[in-house]
């Protein structure tokens, strides 16, 4: 059973192999001449300043956890309606308490004033 | 399609074994809206319809005590043994929604969101007891965990509520990984998540090993999960910090709720279903059972915090479950259901009474919540019916007849015994001896010292109600015993 | 009336019920008049079923009634059902008896107490309790009578909370029983494992028939259940708790002395007599405890100077003499000296309470004396009983004690003999020690005597005529018959089997007919007088000590400093049980709590108040180390259990 999924570790283990040789190259083929804004972190860009853990308003934590709802709402609807004929009537409402359910959380937030940005 | 027919598809799908979870989760979602919507001054009415979702799902259970459901494909099952459970739950449910109503009022919690989570939590509880398929179980299991992380962590503004919260969801989520892990290499070792599979993967009893290793490592990773949801050393480190942190009524409901909810699931998996391995569960549980047992009731004595030694003394008690789950058999998982029952009354009572109580006049903290244990001396003389109250559900803690928590032990050791666990009954007889000590020091301080701090009883007229309750149940499980055992024996043999 | 047995712990269990809801409106006279009713009642229902008993052949005389089924699970079934035999049946008298008396004494003594109508709520409670403990039908019956009365105890000895010493002796009673509970649930849990059921019906008939003598099993159940009967009798190692009992106020002494508590483990040896006499081992340690217990108790009670505390001291040496009579084979002889004892030591206590009354609370007998004068009724009483006690013909005690003596003697042989006979000397000794100390000699106390009123006198005097005459209904030497044994042979049935019991029978019966033991070289006439010239000697010795020459005790004091001391003292037993157990416990649970949860867990109070001022640091350190600490112990835990798990392949 295991040995169908042999073409996938092979996949993985060329993946791997590919992406270590050319780290392995290019630290042993390239030429190294550190200076101190070479070492700083994000050499490339502006200069880092404070800390990272800076707050910042909770509404995105909200915002994104209310994204992950609905997405998956989204996902779940999709292979529902591939097959929706064959579920029949059962199926639609079994979508429907699911969008039941959904629509008291909505309720919900909206009375929680999540969608009103400025506040 | 017309509706006679409809109606008659849903029950032959099993739709009657979603009934008494879905009106409680239904009744959740109508307080969570509600709350939107009401005034301030008519938030008081939060509690009582949640204790009308409460009765509805009782009526139903009730409705259905004698029908047997299997739905969703064989995810969810509809028996004796559910049934019994849902009642416990609904049970603890509603006990604590009484001691609420004046609790979370005083101390600023009482939102919509409180009762709605308590009665979601208990849904969850609900569908775990009634799963007969692994995922069904984690999302009951998950459900009950969620609701508990929001509410132990409910007092916003209290740093140690804030920590209960975050350390029970840790760990909780770290001991949820162990279950997950266990359901995902048990799929892939058999292709099936049901409960019955599981049965057939390990075979007799005489080879139950057939199905090779990754079978078996998933059967231990279930039973580490619900050793953490039981509060099993070593398991068991968020118990005592959940416990003290979390507001006192949810502390109750934990306490008496998701315990109840992991024993249900444990005879599930492990009594009905992974029979065949009983031998080996046996030898671990009777280790856990030993250490948590002795560790809870050693503990507990050293406790000055009323609430961490209820908490010791909820660890020891999950070690005298842990006895009753060893003996297996019919024998010993109905003495769990009926220490179960027992428990219900006897420790919702115990932490009634402490949310009832608080500081007096006088000092500078009046009115906060008493929770020294010295705040509890001299209580006899100024609440004598209060004090009374929590003497019954010390002494029946402590296991001293006529009380339930006598019937509980001698039900479980009496298991033990007849399974031929004599060592671990003795083991068990003498940590009740010690937990005496402890249970009794509260009774000594309320009758026989002085008061130190003024005190002082709530007059909540629902709490009272709560308690009569827990008190008529601790001493109608001690006094007549016999109709619930058998009940407990019924519900068990529904399941094998 | 046998069938309704029931009423007899009912009226008591009423009477409380009466004074929890209506006493505290009625008022103090009905809170009094409810208690003595009830107990009077319990104690008429008794008299009539030992009458309708008597009435029956000696083969019926064995009733059980079912009140309810309890209890059924898969192979069980409990039923709450009460026993009448001859045994519970004169249990049921004695104790209601006795019980009834110190209820009408109570009555007077408590008059003053803000506490009334606790007091005779417990008072109630507790006589109820006993008489479930003596009428029950299965172990657990007796089990929670049992649990009860070591709860009510509690509550009794406790009474007067205010007072440390009180509260302590209270905690102490109720945690020394409790590890003789220990044993005794699990000889129960045992006699079930083995039996498969719990009633007496059953479990004795079918012990003889299940088990060989001298099998292990019998030997450890009858050996647990004693060491139940060790805690709630007070024998050794279990007795440090009756002599701090004295506490409580002094009737719920006489009632946990002679009727209620302490008894209730000679009772339960007797009522499993069945069992013993199978178990010669555990006969055995019985008698050895039962005897050592005797004479140990009694050499500390020569020093003793608290009044009530030498009745203690005198109460464990008294019960150490029933469980020798129980571990000879002579269980109806040790019930026997159950019921005489019971009558003398219930007057001692309410004579005792009678003189602290009459001093104002006055317990040390250095501060006493010359109260004979004064006190004529506690006196004359005082001498009844003291005569009894020491077993001086032909009061009450001397018929039991001879008898259990002469039992020992013939199945023990004549040192055993010997070493009881030392505590019958001593124990004549220290309560003519008592009583000349209290009654004779010049008044060594400062103030007034108070006059005690009539409830106080009245149940002395019943008291003493039953102490004077009680043993009567036990000499088969004046009636040619002995009442006690024949009425609980039918109980005994099982240990007439019994060498030394049947031996005696036979030789009790050769004596009466032919006037000499003929079967033994010493007559049990000789050996009674024998008994009675050491407890004279004894008499004569304190006489001589205590009147005549006051200060010998002062010179032999100084001459044996180091033995008085001990005795003093009480052999340091308690500060020994102290070192040896408790404090280690403590220290035990306070290390676990230190080290393991103050320093892991407890810094988790971070929450609370008191660690925010410990500051941040530390706090910081503390709960980043706490949460990896709770995961490491999961997950050590669960690779523990896996690793486990996995050699299971």
């Amino acid at each position: 059973m295991l040995l169908a999924y042999l073409p996938i570790l092979i996949w993985i283990l060329l993946c791997a192999g590919l992406a270590l040789a050319i780290v392995f190259l290019s630290h042993v083929l390239g030429r190294k001449r550190p200076t101190g804004a070479k070492l700083s972190p994000y050499e490339c860009g502006i200069t880092p300043v404070g800390d990272a853990r800076s707050r910042f308003p909770i509404k995105f934590y909200i915002i994104a956890v209310v994204f992950l709802v609905f997405d998956i709402e989204a996902a779940f609807l999709y292979p529902w309606a591939v097959i929706y004929k064959k579920l029949a009537l059962v199926g639609l409402l079994e979508m429907a308490v699911f969008m039941a359910v959904l629509l008291v959380g909505y309720l919900y937030l909206w009375k929680k004033r999540v969608f009103d940005w400025e506040d | 399609m017309n509706e006679y027919a409809l109606g008659q598809g849903l029950w032959e799908m099993g739709f009657a074994a979603a009934v008494p979870f879905t009106l409680v989760a239904l009744s959740a979602m109508a307080v969570l809206l509600a709350d939107l919507w009401l005034l301030p001054s008519q938030k008081r009415a939060l509690p009582w319809a949640a204790l009308a979702g409460v009765l509805l799902s009782a009526a139903s259970v009730a409705f259905l005590w004698n029908e047997e459901a299997t739905g969703f494909g064989g995810a969810i099952r509809l028996d004796r043994f559910s049934a019994f459970f849902a009642m416990v739950f609904l049970l603890g449910t509603g006990l604590v929604v009484l001691l609420s109503s004046a609790y979370a009022r005083r101390e600023g919690v009482e939102r919509g969101e409180y009762y709605a989570l308590l009665l979601f939590g208990t849904s969850g509880a609900m569908l775990m007891a009634s799963a007969v398929e692994l995922v069904t179980f984690f999302l009951g299991l998950e459900i009950l965990s969620v609701s508990l992380y929001v509410l132990s962590g409910f007092f916003r503004q209290r740093p140690a509520s804030a920590e209960a919260a975050a350390k029970y969801f840790i760990l909780g989520a770290f001991a949820s990984a162990f279950l997950l892990y266990g359901i995902a290499l048990f799929y892939g070792a058999s292709g099936s998540t049901t409960y019955a599979a599981l049965r057939e993967s390990f075979g007799s009893a005489a080879f139950p090993y057939s199905h090779g290793l990754l079978a078996l490592a998933a059967s231990g990773l279930l039973l580490i999960g619900l050793a953490f949801k039981l509060g099993a050393v070593p398991f068991h480190m968020w118990v005592p910090d959940t416990y003290e942190g979390a507001p006192t009524t949810i502390t109750a409901y934990m306490s008496v709720v998701s315990k109840a909810a992991a024993a249900a699931a444990f005879i599930r998996v492990f009594g009905a279903s992974l029979s065949s391995l009983q031998q080996d569960t046996s030898a671990v549980l009777w280790v856990l059972a030993v250490v948590t047992m002795t560790l809870g009731n050693v503990v507990a004595i050293a406790q000055t915090n009323i609430k961490r030694m209820l908490a010791y003394s909820s660890i020891a008690h999950a070690g005298y479950l842990l006895v009753a789950l060893t003996a297996a058999g019919e024998a010993g998982y109905s003495s769990v259901l009926f220490y179960v029952l027992a428990y219900v009354f006897m420790t919702l009572g115990a932490f009634g009474v402490v949310s009832l109580v608080r500081k007096g006049e006088g000092g500078a903290d009046a009115g906060a919540e008493a929770l020294d244990i010295s705040h509890y001396s001299g209580l006899a003389g100024r609440h004598g019916l209060l004090a009374a109250a929590m003497a019954v559900f010390m002494v029946s803690l402590s296991g001293i007849p006529p009380t339930a928590g006598f019937f509980a032990k001698f039900y479980v050791f009496s298991a033990a015994v007849r399974a031929g666990e004599v060592g671990l009954a003795i083991i068990g007889v003498l940590n009740s001896l010690v937990s005496v000590y402890f249970y009794m020091r509260i009774v000594f301080l309320m009758y026989m010292k002085e008061e130190t701090v003024p005190v002082r009883g709530s007059r909540s007229r629902a709490g009272w109600v709560a308690l009569a309750a827990c008190v008529l149940g601790t001493l109608l499980l001690g006094v007549l015993p016999s109709s619930f055992a058998r009940l407990a024996t019924e519900s068990i043999a529904s399941i094998f | 009336m046998l069938d309704y047995v029931w009423l007899v712990p009912a009226f008591p269990l009423a009477g409380v019920l009466a004074n929890v809801f209506l006493g505290g409106r009625l008022g103090k006279k009905f809170v009094g008049l409810v208690s003595c009713a009830s107990v009077a009642l319990a104690f008429a229902s008794s008299v009539a079923v030992l009458v309708e008993m008597l009435a029956l052949e000696p083969g019926l005389r064995h009733v059980e009634r079912h009140v309810f089924t309890w209890f059924l699970s898969a192979d069980l079934k409990v039923d709450a059902a009460l026993l009448a035999d001859p045994l519970s049946v004169l249990m049921m008298v004695v104790v209601s008896g006795v019980a009834f008396l110190i209820h009408v004494y109570s009555v007077g003594y408590m008059a003053g107490d803000p506490g009334y109508r606790r007091y005779f709520i417990y008072l109630n409670l507790f006589t109820f309790s006993m008489l479930t403990l003596v009428s029950g039908a299965n172990f657990l019956v007796l089990y929670v009578g049992w649990e009860a009365v070591g709860l009510c105890s509690y509550l009794l000895i406790g009474f007067w909370y205010e007072k440390k010493a009180a509260a302590d002796a209270g905690r102490k009673a109720f945690i020394v029983n409790r590890i003789g509970d220990f044993g005794f649930v699990l000889g129960i849990i045992l006699i079930f494992r083995m039996f498969g059921t719990l009633d007496f019906g059953s479990v004795f008939p079918r012990a003889a028939e299940m088990f060989p003598m001298g099998s292990p099993t019998i030997t450890a159940i009858t050996l647990l259940l004693f060491l139940g009967a060790t805690g709630k009798s007070a024998q050794i190692p279990l007795y440090t708790w009756l002599p701090d009992a004295m506490e409580g106020p002094t009737p719920v002494s006489a009632l946990i002395h002679a009727a209620t508590m302490v008894t209730a483990g000679v009772y339960m040896v007797a009522r499993c007599s069945a069992l013993y006499v199978l178990a010669p081992v555990s006969m055995g340690v019985v008698a050895a405890v039962g005897l050592a217990t005797a004479v140990y108790a009694a050499s500390i009670g020569l020093v003793q100077n608290d009044f009530k505390r030498v009745l203690a001291y005198s109460t464990i040496s008294q019960l150490g003499y029933m469980f020798l009579a129980c571990g000879v084979g002579a269980f109806a002889a040790g019930v026997f000296h159950l019921m005489t004892h019971a009558f003398f030591k219930a007057l001692l206590f309410l004579v005792a309470g009678a003189v602290i009354h009459a001093l104002a609370g006055e317990q040390d007998i250095r501060r006493m004396g010359g109260l004979r004068r004064e006190l004529p009724v506690s006196f004359w009483s005082f001498v009844v009983a003291s005569l009894a006690i020491a077993g001086i013909f032909p009061f009450s005690g001397f018929f039991s004690k001879d008898e259990i003596l002469w039992d020992t003697l013939q199945a023990r042989g004549p040192l055993v003999w010997g070493v009881a006979a030392v505590g019958v000397l001593l124990t004549a000794f220290y309560m003519f020690r008592l009583l000349f100390l209290v009654f004779w000699g010049k008044p060594r106390h400062g103030g007034h005597v108070h006059r005690p009123p009539l409830s106080i006198d009245v149940p002395l005097a019943c008291l003493a005529v039953l102490s004077a005459v009680g043993g009567l209904v036990g000499a088969p030497m004046l009636f040619g018959r002995h009442f006690i044994k024949e009425f609980l042979a039918p109980v005994f049935a099982g240990g007439a089997g019994h060498a030394a019991s049947a031996g005696h029978a036979a030789a009790a019966a050769a004596h009466v007919s032919a006037g000499a033991g003929a079967a033994h070289p010493v007559s049990e006439l000789g050996m009674a007088l024998v008994s009675i010239s050491i407890a004279a000697v004894g008499i004569a010795l304190a006489h001589r000590f205590y009147v005549m020459s006051p200060d010998v005790p002062r010179r032999l004091k100084e001459k044996f400093a180091t033995a008085y001391s001990v005795l003093l003292n009480k052999y340091y037993v308690d500060e020994a049980y102290g070192a040896i157990f408790v404090r280690p416990l403590v220290a035990f649970a306070a290390g676990l709590w230190r080290y393991l949860d103050a320093l892991v867990i407890d810094g988790a109070v971070n929450g609370s108040a008191n660690t925010v001022a410990a500051g941040s640091r530390v706090l910081r350190r503390l709960q980043t180390g706490r949460l990896q600490d709770y995961a490491l112990s999961v997950a050590l835990g669960a690779v523990v259990v896996l690793l486990f798990w996995l050699t299971r392949w």
